[in-house]
């Protein structure tokens, strides 16, 4: 679709570009500033360039946090975009179950992030948990996510997937809403098989949603906090600790603003560039479709 | 009634998702020396004295009320910023207009941990700190450009002709865009106003830092009743329980419009 070409449309935007630099832009040349200059005192500062930005670049234990990030999000994104397009194929289409279900599946992602970890350790832990005392008492696995660094990071896995896959869900099954009924009838009548329907109609109707989910999904896993710091602290070790959490002990904790600054400033680039890539393989399959 | 396969699973899925919150549940109307001392999967001692402690404590419930205030703010301001942003986005190109659309985009994917001392002492300067409203605004950081895109999605499925039709006929902008546009689109409205509440309501970090007293959210009141009262199991699990309480209120209102999908091709 050939959009009109108007220079006038900045009005329409300006209103979001005043609330969103009210709230981003000023906060990020306080950042830019510290991460550029050693703050000794209050009023005192020292201009010291891209020193704190060769530390941060030579920080073993930040290299692991990183890597851990990675892996992390990836595994997440690997298990829980799959399912949530299965369990948006297997939702009802009409009838009362359609919003029980809905009204089901958004339940986790309506809990504040606190309470998740909370739940989760109320769970599983192997003294009064749901999860922790079967697998001990009844299965016989000893399993305590606090001690052992696999079962803890088992733990917050399936603690995201459980979150998160209800959004994945819930934007494929927005996105299958939108396909006609006629295109169903037609691959009836054309005998496509189950998976026809699904590669050729459902997949490509679904991909903008699919996008929104990726994206979400991403950013949001390598950005955790509150979850896995309630659940774990970021123990057993420092097995669980990811960037997020790596950050705020750094700037909260060890008041250390210069390299905190210059930390989340390449976190932030990293992220935008994980998600650029997302963004344009996608719109650019987009536009290799439509030809 | 037959159960076949994708039923099947359907329900073991939700199932593992209830699983958790029934526990919560069930923690909540435990008295805390039976939740420690039997393990029971169902009340032993069914209490309501959790709830109870909630209801007449006004530390606690003042807790939910300001959540609700600024989560309603944040709602209604990012709405009403995004609707003309989306719209302009999805009908004009203008100069910069994909890269204004990505740096809106990069502002969702900013780690809040380092922003927390900007902010708190951005607001102090300007006098916000401890309101609701600097809550509310501090949010629309990431739920502006959500909004925006999630709109801009649904808007750009409404065929362009009908635009042109209601110019031709007369209407002026202001009146094309609410008399026909925002119900064409009502259904992505119902959407983005449920994901606004719901990224609003659940986050935590900024909403602590930018409150002391005043507009504490409840969230943040949880946290510390945990480290004062020792581990009050139930009055934990019993918060938690009524925190998914307003969620469940608007999913329920919103559930039509997602039910009922983006009306393309219909129009």
């Amino acid at each position: 679709m050939e959009k009109w070409q108007n220079n006038r449309a900045w009005f329409l935007v300006l209103p979001v570009f005043l609330v969103v630099a009210f709230s981003a832009i000023i906060p990020l040349m306080t950042v830019v500033n510290y991460s550029v200059q050693d703050i000794l005192a209050p009023g005192q500062r020292v201009f010291v360039g891209p020193e704190w930005y060769r530390e941060i670049l030579h920080d073993a234990r930040l290299h692991e946090a990183l890597w851990r990030q990675i892996i992390y999000s990836f595994t997440v994104l690997l298990i829980e975009v799959p399912l949530g397009i299965g369990v948006a194929l297997t939702l009802p289409k009409k009838g009362w179950g359609v919003s029980a279900c809905l009204v089901l599946l958004a339940l986790p992602l309506l809990i504040p992030w606190n309470v998740v970890g909370t739940i989760w350790v109320v769970f599983s832990r192997p003294d009064i948990g749901l999860a922790g005392v079967t697998l001990n008492e009844i299965l016989r696995i000893p399993y305590n996510f606090t001690a052992n660094p696999i079962h803890s990071w088992v733990t917050v896995m399936i603690m995201d997937v459980w979150h998160w896959t209800p959004l994945v869900i819930l934007l494929c099954y927005a996105g299958l809403q939108a396909i006609p009924e006629a295109y169903y009838q037609a691959a009836k009548i054309d005998g496509a098989s189950r998976w026809a329907v699904f590669r050729f109609i459902q997949l490509p109707k679904m991909r903008g949603v699919l996008l929104i989910a990726l994206l979400l999904r991403f950013m949001d896993s390598f950005m955790i906090y509150t979850e896995p710091f309630v659940l774990t602290g970021g123990g057993p070790g420092n097995s669980t600790t990811f960037l997020s959490q790596y950050l705020t002990k750094m700037a909260v904790g060890q008041f250390d603003l210069g390299p905190a600054a210059a930390f989340s400033l390449i976190y932030f680039l990293i992220i935008l560039l994980f998600s650029y890539i997302f963004y344009t393989v996608i719109t650019s399959y987009d536009k290799g479709e439509a030809k | 009634m037959r159960i076949n396969l994708r039923q099947a699973a359907l329900l073991a899925y939700l199932f593992f998702l209830l699983l958790p919150i029934y526990w919560l549940l069930n923690m909540s109307f435990k008295e805390t020396d039976e939740i420690l001392g039997v393990f029971s999967l169902i009340p032993d001692h069914f209490t309501m004295a959790n709830y109870k402690m909630i209801f007449t404590d006004a530390s606690w419930y003042t807790g939910y009320l300001n959540s609700i205030r600024y989560v309603a703010m944040n709602t209604v301001i990012s709405l009403s910023v995004a609707l003309p942003a989306a719209y302009g986005f999805s009908r004009y190109a203008f100069m910069g207009d994909k890269h204004m659309f990505f740096w809106l985009l990069t502002n969702r994917m900013s780690p809040p941990a380092v922003f927390l001392l900007p902010f708190f002492q951005f607001y102090q300067t300007v006098g916000l700190f401890d309101t609701h409203i600097a809550v509310a605004l501090a949010h629309c950081l990431f739920n502006v450009p959500l909004a925006v895109w999630i709109l801009e999605g649904f808007m750009s499925g409404i065929p362009r002709e009908i635009d042109e039709t209601a110019f031709i006929d007369g209407y002026s902008f202001p009146r094309f865009f609410i008399t026909i546009f925002i119900p064409l689109i009502r259904a992505g409205i119902g959407v983005t106003a449920f994901f606004c509440f719901m990224f609003s309501w659940v986050e935590l970090l900024l909403a602590r830092t930018l409150t002391t007293v005043n507009a504490k959210p409840i969230a943040a009141v949880m946290t510390r009743t945990i480290s004062a009262a020792g581990m009050d199991w139930g009055g934990l699990a019993a918060a938690g329980v009524l925190t998914m309480v307003p969620g469940v209120i608007v999913i329920w209102f919103v559930r039509n419009y997602m039910a009922k999908g983006f009306a393309l091709g219909r129009v």
